[in-house]
C-alpha cells in the first residue's frame, strides 16, 4: 500500500491482506538500512490474526520516496503522520526493531493518543554507534554492512530457517543492506547507513521519553545481541513505568530471522494482552 | 573492536546450515525420511501454509535434510537461498520456469551439456518457450538475440565438453543492462573454483551429482537465488517478470516482490515449483551429497592438481592429435581463464585422439582404471566419447562449433594416484595406435 506522506510515497507492506483501519492497527518499524521485508512472517501471522498491518518502508528505504531522515525525532514525525494518513484508530501497538524501536519510543511519548502500546525489539539506549563502524559507513559502506551482518547473528544457522527452509539467513540479510544501499545511492547524499546510525547516535531524548511513557512496553531482547546487548537496556528498564522484558535465548541482533517463531509468540502476546487493549478482531 | 569476517569456504562446507538435530542431539545431519510433519495445532497449520510461520508441511516442499544442504550451498555460493531438486536437469527447469513461460524466450551459449541442450531446443519448445543459441564468445551475438520477450540468458561456466570459459562479467553486465538476469550452470565449477555471483550472475544451478556430491553415488540438483537481482526494477522498466511483480493467483494474490526484497525468484520457486512440478531431492540423496559437500574443498584441489599432470602427459604424447584444456596458453579463453579460475580449471577436459573412431573405442576398451559411462565428477576416473553418447542428439554442424570431433574423447580426471591415471592411459593410447589384424 502507498500513502502520501509528508508530500512523498510511503510503501506500507499489509501483511499479505488488504488494511482494514477498523481493526486494531500494528505499526512493524525496520531499523537501519532494512525495509519492512525484515517482519515477514510475524506481519503475515498478525494480519491473518485480526489485526490491520502496516509494515512501512521508512523515507529513503526501499520502497518509500524522499531521502532517508536524519533523525529520530523526524522520523517519529513522519511515522504518526503515517498513521493519521492510513486513517489507522487511536491506540496503535508500534513495534520497532534497533533503530526502529527508538522511532517508536519517540512517536509513542509524542502521541499517547494515537499509540496505545509498543513493543521494541533488539534495542538499547543510548543507541552509541562505535567510530569504527560510523567511519566504515561513511567510507566504504561495504565493510559496514559486513560488520554489521556478522554482529547481528548469533550462529551459522538457525532451524527452520527465515523466510523458511532452505533460506539463507545470514546472505540474506547482506543482500538486503546492499540493496538498500545501491537504491539510496544519489550524488551528494549521505548513504543511508552512515543517515540512519548517525539518527541513532545522535538520539538524546529516549530517557526523557521513555519517563514520559504511558503506553505497556514491551522489551523483547536477544540473549546474544552483539549490536544491542541486553544490558544495555537498563536505562529504559529503569525509566519505562509499565514494561515487560523478554529475552529469547541462542538469538543475536536479527531476532525476527534468528528465532522467527519465539519473536512472534511473544509479540502476539504481548499484543492481545489486556495491557495493550489490542484484542484481535 | 576488531574487524569480523564471515567463515572460511571449508569451514561453511562442514557447518553452513546444519545446528545439532535438536531431538537428539546428532552432530551429522540425520536423514529425516518421512513424507510429512505433524502441526502442533489447527493455527499451527494454518500458518505454516499460509507462510506467516516457517517450517515444514511435506517433503515435496521443504524437508529438514534437504534445509541443511539448501542452506549450505547458498553460504558456499553467496547466494539468499538454496533449492534442492531431483536432479541437475530438474534444477535447470525449476529455474527457467519460475520466470519463463508460454511466449517466453531464451538466450542460451551453444556450448552446453547435451541435456541441457534437449530441453531447450525441443523441450521447452513444445510449451512454447523458444530459445536463442549464440556463440558464448560472441558478446555482439549475445547482445542481438536478446528480444523483448526474453526472460533470461543462460550459459555453462565451463562449457561442456570443450570447457568454453564464461566471461561472466561481460555477459552479467549486458543481460544488467537489459534488465536481464544471468543464470548460470556452475556444475563444472563449484563454489570452489569459482563464485558466480561475485562476477554478476544472478541465479546459478548445479547437477549436485558431480563434484559436490563427489562420489558418483547419487543424483541431484540444486538451484541457487543470489538475490542480487532487482526483479522490481526490471519489472518497471521492462515489464518483464509479472510472475514476481504482480499478484499471484496461485497463492492468494500474493506479489513474491513485496514478501521478499531480496529472495522474490526463490518464494516463488519453491512455492510454485516444488510444488506443482514436484521434481524434488530425495533426503537420502540430499544427505549424501552433504557428505561429499564437506570434502568440497579438499577434493577439488586433488581434482586440479591429478588433471593438471594428466594434461601435461597427453600434450606431449604422439598419439594425441589435441588437448582442450583452459591452462593451455593455445587454448581460446586462456587469458579470461587466468583471471576468472586461478584455482584451476576443474578436472573436465577433452582431447582428440589420433586415428578414426575406431581408434578412440580401442582407447577405451584398454583402460582399466578409467570407467566408461555418462558422468563426470567422480571420485574415480571417468571417460566417454561424446560425439556417440551425451551429445549424440546435438546436430553435426553444432557439434563442431562447440569443438566436438569424432574422435574427441572426454576424461573425467577422479581422485586416484596420478602415476596409475597415466599409467592407464598410456595403455589406452598405445592400444589406440595399434593397426588392427587385417587392417
Amino acid at each position: 500500500m502507498i500513502l502520501d506522506v509528508q508530500g512523498n510515497p510511503a510503501y506500507c507492506y499489509t501483511g499479505g491482506k488488504a488494511f482494514d483501519a477498523a481493526l486494531p492497527t500494528v505499526v512493524f518499524v525496520h531499523g537501519a538500512q532494512h525495509d519492512h521485508s525484515v517482519w515477514i512472517l510475524q506481519t503475515r501471522y498478525f494480519a491473518h490474526h485480526g489485526f490491520a498491518v502496516l509494515a512501512v518502508d521508512l523515507p529513503g528505504h526501499a520502497r518509500s520516496g524522499g531521502t532517508a531522515l536524519g533523525t529520530v525525532e523526524t522520523m517519529a514525525d513522519w511515522l504518526l503522520a503515517l498513521l493519521a494518513a492510513a486513517g489507522a484508530a487511536p491506540g496503535a501497538l508500534v513495534i520497532g526493531h534497533s533503530m526502529g524501536s527508538l522511532v517508536g519510543l519517540e512517536a509513542a511519548a509524542r502521541a499517547p493518543q494515537q499509540i496505545g502500546a509498543l513493543a521494541m525489539v533488539g534495542t538499547a539506549y543510548p543507541m552509541r554507534v562505535s567510530d569504527v563502524l560510523l567511519d566504515a559507513a561513511r567510507d566504504a559502506e561495504q565493510v559496514a554492512i559486513d560488520m554489521v551482518n556478522i554482529w547481528s547473528h548469533s550462529m551459522l544457522a538457525h532451524k527452520p530457517s527465515c523466510p523458511g527452509p532452505g533460506f539463507s539467513v545470514v546472505d540474506g540479510n547482506r543482500r538486503l543492506m546492499q540493496k538498500i544501499a545501491r537504491q539510496a545511492r544519489k550524488p551528494g547524499v549521505s548513504g543511508v547507513f552512515l543517515t540512519d546510525f548517525l539518527a541513532c547516535n545522535a538520539y538524546a531524548n529516549g530517557e526523557a521519553a521513555a519517563r514520559a511513557l504511558a503506553c505497556p512496553t514491551l522489551l523483547l531482547l536477544g540473549a546474544d545481541d552483539q549490536m544491542t546487548p541486553p544490558k544495555a537496556t537498563a536505562l529504559l528498564r529503569g525509566a519505562i513505568a509499565h514494561h515487560q522484558l523478554k529475552q529469547i535465548p541462542d538469538c543475536g541482533h536479527a531476532l525476527m530471522a534468528e528465532q522467527p517463531d519465539a519473536v512472534l509468540e511473544a509479540l502476539f502476546a504481548f499484543a492481545c494482552s489486556p495491557d495493550a487493549s489490542g484484542a484481535p478482531a | 573492536m576488531s574487524a569480523p569476517h564471515y567463515p572460511g569456504f571449508d569451514t561453511l562446507s562442514v557447518h553452513a546450515g546444519a545446528v545439532p538435530d535438536p531431538a537428539t542431539g546428532a552432530r551429522a545431519t540425520p536423514i529425516y525420511f518421512t513424507s510429512s510433519f505433524a502441526f502442533r495445532d489447527s493455527d499451527h497449520a494454518a500458518s505454516l501454509f499460509n507462510m506467516e510461520r516457517a517450517g515444514h508441511v511435506y517433503s515435496r516442499i521443504s524437508n529438514p535434510t534437504n534445509a541443511v544442504l539448501e542452506e549450505r550451498i547458498a553460504a558456499l555460493e553467496g547466494g539468499v537461498a538454496g533449492i534442492a531438486t531431483a536432479s541437475g536437469q530438474a534444477a535447470m527447469h525449476l529455474g527457467l520456469a519460475t520466470i519463463a513461460g508460454a511466449g517466453s524466450h531464451v538466450v542460451a551459449s551453444r556450448a552446453l551439456y547435451g541435456g541441457s541442450h534437449n530441453l531447450l531446443a525441443y523441450t521447452l519448445r513444445r510449451f512454447g518457450i523458444e530459445t536463442t543459441f549464440v556463440d558464448p564468445r560472441d558478446i555482439d551475438a549475445w547482445r542481438a538475440a536478446i528480444r523483448p520477450n526474453t526472460k533470461v540468458l543462460f550459459a555453462e561456466t565451463l562449457g561442456n565438453p570443450g570447457l568454453d570459459v564464461l566471461d561472466v562479467p561481460l555477459v552479467a553486465e549486458l543481460a544488467h543492462a537489459q534488465y536481464l538476469p544471468l543464470m548460470v550452470d556452475a556444475t563444472f565449477t563449484t563454489p570452489y573454483l569459482l563464485k558466480p555471483f561475485e562476477h554478476g550472475a544472478d541465479l546459478i544451478f548445479h547437477s549436485a551429482t558431480k563434484f559436490l556430491c563427489g562420489h558418483g553415488t547419487a543424483i541431484g540438483g540444486l538451484l541457487v537465488d543470489g538475490g542480487t537481482f532487482d526483479w522490481q526494477l526490471a519489472y518497471e522498466r521492462s515489464g518483464r517478470f509479472a510472475e514476481l511483480c504482480e499478484p499471484y493467483e496461485g497463492f492468494h494474490d500474493m506479489v513474491f516482490a513485496e514478501e521478499s526484497s531480496v529472495a522474490p525468484f526463490a518464494l516463488r520457486a519453491r512455492r510454485e515449483g516444488l510444488r506443482d512440478f514436484g521434481a524434488v531431492m530425495s533426503p537420502h540423496n540430499a544427505f549424501a551429497i552433504l557428505q561429499g559437500i564437506e570434502t568440497l574443498g579438499l577434493r577439488m584441489d586433488r581434482h586440479v592438481a591429478n588433471t593438471r599432470r594428466i594434461v601435461d602427459f597427453l600434450v606431449a604424447h604422439p598419439a594425441v592429435a589435441s588437448v582442450s584444456y583452459p591452462e593451455l596458453p593455445e587454448h581460446p579463453d586462456h587469458a579470461l581463464a587466468k583471471r576468472l579460475l586461478p584455482k584451476g580449471c576443474g578436472a573436465v577436459f577433452t582431447f582428440t585422439l589420433k586415428g578414426d573412431r575406431a581408434a578412440g573405442m580401442r582407447f577405451v576398451d584398454a583402460l582399466r582404471i578409467f570407467s566408461h559411462l555418462a558422468n563426470v565428477g567422480d571420485a574415480r576416473s571417468l571417460v566417454i566419447h561424446p560425439a556417440s553418447t551425451t551429445h549424440f542428439r546435438v546436430p553435426p554442424a553444432q557439434l563442431a562449433a562447440a569443438g566436438i570431433g569424432e574422435g574427441t574423447m572426454r576424461l573425467s580426471i577422479g581422485l586416484e594416484d596420478a602415476d596409475d591415471l597415466i599409467e592407464d592411459l598410456g595403455r589406452g593410447l598405445k592400444a589406440s595406435q595399434r593397426v588392427p589384424k587385417g587392417a
